[in-house]
């Protein structure tokens, strides 16, 4: 007993176990790679994550103290309790919040961890290795946490989504900046109110989180919260060097450079620059098309379900171009049926996949995942947009931006140059709208002026129910 | 370990991440972004580690909200990206190869 016990303690041990937990890690991400390894691989890493837990628990002194394991228990449970019926009962449709929410209090977590270990050595000798990356830690985790929280509150609409600009914002988040930077030098230097000076940088990284977020508009934001998770990433492994744990440290960096890497795709998707998403707003743009839609663009021409219904189903080939409209009038499961009676009379369906339909990349695969259509109907932007010219139907449900044609040939238009589905290269166009208003980013759509398209108004849940019943009494 | 082997660790990480990640379809994004999310909660180990020196009701109560922070992070994200995942379906009526093909980038 006591020699399991020696040995369980022992330091090599518990780093094999971290150099495990770190290999399930990256195994696990790597099963990420496809749908069909997907499961498998987030279950090895939750697997990894155990371990390293479990091995952080044996660690020699870490359960000493007659009380230290029972505030572990305590911190553990109510994680638990608020963490797992949180996930467990989110709609998908508010997947990027929750993500949002996860990363912040993950962010918080790695300030109040660096705040700790610097209170630990107060006065005492303090080396530049553990001094550099908490201080680094405690900043970026302070506005991981109040940037997500604000990402949060702009996603769930608790807030405004569109900007919110201070007259001399660069300016202020400058001196927000420099505050954080110069207490931390002073830090690091060696100074006689340590106290102050930590409490300082954290509070005027809260500032920064708030400031920097705050004047990004609803878009943008999983682009914010995908840099936002890279940081606490980054802010992990810089704990893990303070702390010199293996398994912090190269889990945080791994999510960071990953973070890097997504939040590029992401922004390349909607054509735009991270610098620029973070120096503020689309807010701009908004002036601009208002002229552009002044313009007669000619008539819109109204269809009902029932004519929609016979031109589908006499259809070689129907491509659903779902937007997020789709999702937040719940018309998934509506979709789906309508896909299967649709293929009962031998159509050929597919759906075409914006990269950044939905609120953030692979969102939409999700929503549809959910309705049980299968992933092998869907088709990503660059698969799909060959196969237009040889498509009878088009149907648009709640997407905008993403298929307007001002963004390849209107060079004044706020999206030109972002890639969209060519659905107007298709034998006829329907869009299933609510109203002619415009999209998230404001900008009029000339699809819907189009000869070749037809609008169908009206909630899109309703639309396509009664598309689907025409189509099977036919 | 010195400090350089930890940067080390940190450098060769980094590469990984880049390595791992690039090869993501775009389908998987969400649950990717929702499952990386998770694994940074791994802070946990910091709140853990810490809790035996820590002092007094404040740094106390700060060490279990830390924890809960981090449990949070962790379980929270692995479950959601879970049931993210398994609504990932294949067709069910039609189980032949020529689903295969699009799956690879």
């Amino acid at each position: 007993m006591i020699l399991g016990t020696i040995f369980l303690q022992s330091a090599n041990f518990i780093d094999a176990c971290y150099i495990v937990a770190f290999s399930l890690f990256i195994y696990g991400m790597s099963g990420l790679t496809g749908p069909r390894t997907a499961v498998r691989g987030n279950k090895i890493a939750a697997v990894g994550m155990a371990i390293a837990v479990i091995a952080t628990l044996l660690t020699p002194h870490v359960l000493s103290g007659s009380s230290t394991p029972w505030l572990i228990a305590l911190g553990l449970v109510i994680g638990i309790a608020v963490g797992v019926p949180a996930a467990r009962n989110v709609h998908m449709t508010a997947i990027p919040q929750m993500v949002a929410l996860f990363n912040g209090v993950g962010g918080g977590a790695v300030a109040i961890i660096a705040w700790i270990e610097y209170r630990h050595h107060f006065g005492g000798t303090f080396q530049l290795r553990v001094e550099i990356p908490s201080l680094f830690a405690a900043i970026v985790g302070s506005v991981s946490f109040w940037g997500s929280n604000i990402a949060f509150g702009k996603l769930q609409e608790i807030l405004p989504g569109r900007p919110i600009k201070l007259p001399g914002q660069s300016l202020i988040n400058g001196a927000l900046f420099t505050i954080c930077v110069v207490s931390a030098v002073v830090l690091a230097a060696g100074t006689h109110s340590q106290a102050l000076f930590i409490i300082g940088i954290l509070f005027a990284a809260a500032l920064l989180g708030n400031m920097v977020v705050l004047p990004i508009g609803g878009a943008d934001m999983p682009v914010v919260i995908s840099l936002l998770n890279a940081f606490t990433g980054l802010s992990a492994a810089a704990t893990g060097i303070a702390l010199n744990n293996t398994a912090l440290i190269v889990a945080g960096m791994i999510v960071g450079a990953s973070g890097t890497i997504l939040t590029n795709l992401m922004a390349k998707a909607m054509n735009r620059s991270v610098p620029a998403i973070v120096a503020g707003g689309f807010g701009g743009a908004i002036a601009a098309p208002k002229a552009a839609g002044a313009e007669d663009r000619g008539p819109v021409r109204a269809t009902s379900a029932q004519d929609v219904a016979i031109q589908l189903s006499y259809a070689r080939q129907v491509v659903i171009a779902p937007g997020y409209g789709m999702a937040v009038a719940q018309a998934q499961h509506a979709v789906r049926e309508l896909e299967r009676a649709l293929e009962k009379k031998g159509v050929t369906v597919k759906f075409a996949i914006h990269p950044v339909a939905g609120r953030m990349p692979g969102h939409m695969n999700v929503l549809l995942a959910e309705a049980d259509v299968p992933y092998d109907l869907l088709r990503e932007m660059d698969e799909i947009n060959p196969e237009f010219p040889r498509t009878d139907v088009t149907l648009v449900i709640g997407a905008n931006d993403v298929t307007n044609p001002a963004a390849k040939n209107e060079p004044g238009s706020p999206i030109y140059g972002m890639p969209i589905l060519n659905v107007n290269e298709s034998g006829s166009v329907i869009v299933l709208k609510r109203s002619m208003a415009s999209g998230f980013a404001g900008i009029d759509n000339p699809l819907f002026y189009d000869p070749k398209t037809a609008m169908l108004f009206g909630d899109a849940k309703q639309s396509v129910s009664d598309i689907t019943s025409e189509v099977q009494s036919l | 370990m010195s400090v350089m082997t930890d940067i080390a660790i940190l450098v060769l990480a980094a590469f990984v991440g880049f390595e791992v990640i690039s090869k993501v379809p775009n389908t998987l994004h969400t649950p990717l972004m929702s499952g990386t999310n998770a694994i940074h909660g791994i802070v946990l180990l910091g709140g853990l580690l810490l809790m035996h020196e820590a002092h007094g009701i404040l740094e106390h109560g700060l060490l279990v909200i830390a924890i809960a922070f981090g449990t949070i992070n962790i379980i929270g994200g692995f479950v959601v990206t879970d049931r993210m995942l398994g609504m990932f379906k294949r067709k069910p009526d039609l189980p032949e190869a020529s689903a295969e093909k699009e799956i690879e980038p």
